[in-house]
């Protein structure tokens, strides 16, 4: 058994690659208690990003600056009465939270979050993401329906429509990054997921900037088109909460509207990690070319450490900030704990065995937390589409340039193909 | 690494597809017929992959139950469901039903009979490695002709179904 463990270490593939059950379990428990931590962290700093925005407070009475939110929120919803509607068709009604839930975690098979971080890498990797993470929208169908009532429904329509326009316009950017991706000697390219970083790696530029602008507006559409699938402003028509009440959701309470929530998250999460991969070289560093050598792959390999450091002293400057009054002793001393913890973390990541190890994850991570915040930005920023004005940006603006930009990626491709190797 | 295409998988997969295909054609309520349906290709797509036939498998869950299914909700949720579960069914087919099923399943019954003869005793060993790229050379190589067809096809009726649905072009 402990032969058994031990001898993926020795090995350089991904635990499903090396068929080795045991660490498959363990990455996906890692997986799955990383994205349940990143959905909570992502709802108090929406919360919070949002209320600063808007000159607000945000969030401020459970635990210092509010950073015991989640906790309280999640406690509530676990403890508020499950309804189900009396007129509602209870089996569709139970089971299209677990199916939106499924297919959002189960497109993090695939992701790399690291050369050997992933749980799997599959032929068809980009392939499966897509269509794993279009069969959420079946799931908001299915409740929207099944809720039996006006509003859920029409959310449920608005959803499914714009779901099926928009994934158009997404195929589209994503196959021009794809073609990119068989740019070699051989010609061949690849769907895998792991695959395409190391294309990314292996013509020493990343996606985003090849072919340049080509690339670039490749990378918009996908953009612009990942918000459109996630339901996110401007384009949650589904649950636009002035027009619908809560769309699709209205009629779930507590555990179920719980579960829609988290899969909105997670899969928020999961398109932006598509996006990393396909155009910002995944777990790559960033300057790989320009910034070249060991002493910089060294000091690159710090950051990590450096990120964590850094929270920890935010949290120490706003400790010190506190109000010197009795009543918010048991808050200072809390955001203390929080920042040696933070600091304590950042300390250890500066081991170089660990350091090494971890960077890849953090690139990752680092890069799909800068599309997280993005994600706020929108919202705090764009007002709603009207949904023919959706409709009309989605197949009369996005899905042109998207053919266009592949016509024209695949014509520039072809010429540098047979002018470099005739 | 040991295969995944084991019988016991197969005959799950077949399981879930038939009680899936039983339950789109005896369901009244038109919304649970499309969600078995949707069961069904799924239960397809994973013996796709069963058959090392990953692409096909992806293409599959994108297009039909992605895609395809969702349109079909998208309109049967539109129907009033109360009035048609009460309305009798009038397409009643039972002699075409009968005929075609007979053939169908004296077709299998042959084909398991006799197939020794018809086909190779062993399957080709397929790499899965590359399986999406061989597809891509067949597609585009010695297929390409009939490939194109297909497409063009897909265009006539793309531009006939907007003609069809645009009074004014």
């Amino acid at each position: 058994m402990l032969a058994y463990i031990k001898s993926y270490l020795s090995s350089s593939q991904t635990p499903g690659a090396a068929g080795n059950m045991f660490w498959v379990l363990v990455y996906i428990l890692i997986i799955f208690g990383g994205l349940s931590i990143a959905v909570m962290l992502m709802t108090w700093l929406e919360r919070k990003i949002l209320a600063h925005m808007q000159v607000r407070l945000g969030p401020m009475r459970v635990g210092p600056h509010g950073l015991l939110q989640p906790i309280a929120d999640s406690l509530k919803l676990l403890l508020k009465e499950d309804i189900i509607p009396s007129e509602a068709d209870g089996f569709i009604f139970w089971i299209a939270p677990f199916i939106v839930v499924l297919a959002a975690f189960t497109v993090f098979v695939v992701i790399p979050f690291g050369p050997t971080h992933a749980i799997t890498d599959m032929n068809i990797g980009i392939l499966f993401m897509l269509g794993v993470s279009s069969l959420s929208v079946l799931g908001i169908v299915m409740a929207g329906w099944a809720s039996n009532s006006h509003y859920p429904l029409i959310g449920a329509l608005r959803s499914s429509a714009q779901m099926v326009s928009y994934e158009v316009a997404m195929g589209l950017a994503v196959v021009s990054a794809v073609l990119m991706t068989s740019l070699n000697a051989e010609g061949t390219g690849t769907l895998s997921m792991i695959g395409i970083v190391q294309a990314q790696q292996a013509q020493g530029e990343w996606f985003i900037f090849k072919f340049f602008p080509l690339g670039l507006i490749a990378f918009f559409i996908f953009a612009v088109a990942m918000i459109a699938e996630t339901n996110r402003a401007p384009f949650d028509l589904a649950e636009a909460e002035s027009e619908l009440t809560a769309g699709f959701h209205t009629e779930y309470s507590g555990f179920r509207w719980s579960l829609f929530f988290l899969s909105e998250y997670t899969a928020m999460i999961a398109v932006s990690s598509i996006a990393v991969t396909l155009w910002l070289g995944g777990w790559l560093r960033p300057f790989p070319n320009w910034l070249n050598g060991a002493t910089w792959d060294k000091a690159f390999s710090l950051f990590p450490g450096i990120a964590f450091l850094f929270l920890a002293a935010m949290c120490f400057f706003n400790a010190a900030r506190m109000p010197k009054h009795p009543l918010f002793r048991v808050q200072t001393i809390g955001l203390a704990i929080f920042g040696i913890l933070m600091g304590l973390i950042g300390l250890f990541l500066f081991i170089p065995a660990v350091s090494s190890r971890v960077q890849d994850i953090f690139w990752f991570a680092a890069k799909v937390a800068g599309f997280m915040y993005l994600y706020i930005w929108y919202r705090g920023t764009f007002p709603r589409y009207r949904f023919d004005q959706l409709m009309q940006m989605g197949w009369k603006v996005l899905l042109p340039i998207g053919l266009g930009v592949l016509i024209l990626t695949a014509g520039v491709a072809l010429v540098q193909q047979n002018l470099w190797h005739p | 690494m040991a295969p995944v295409a084991t019988p016991f998988f197969f005959y799950m997969l077949s399981g879930i597809m038939l009680i899936g295909g039983i339950l789109v054609i005896t369901r009244k309520n038109p919304v649970h017929s499309a969600l078995a349906l949707i069961v069904t290709l799924l239960a397809q797509a994973s013996i796709y992959l069963m058959l090392y036939a990953p692409f096909v498998a992806g293409v599959q869950i994108i297009l039909y139950a992605g895609g395809i299914m969702v349109l079909f909700l998208f309109v049967i949720m539109l129907v009033s469901i109360d009035r048609s579960m009460k309305e009798r069914q009038f397409n009643s087919q039972w002699a075409v039903g009968i005929i075609a099923a007979t053939a169908l399943g004296g077709l299998f019954i042959a084909v398991f009979t006799k197939g020794k003869d018809i086909f190779p005793e062993h399957a080709l060993p397929v790499v899965e490695n590359d399986n999406t790229q061989q597809l891509a050379t067949m597609l585009y190589g010695q297929y390409m002709f009939a490939f194109e067809i297909a497409s063009l096809l897909l265009l006539v009726a793309i531009i006939g179904a907007v003609v069809m649905a645009k009074k004014r072009i």
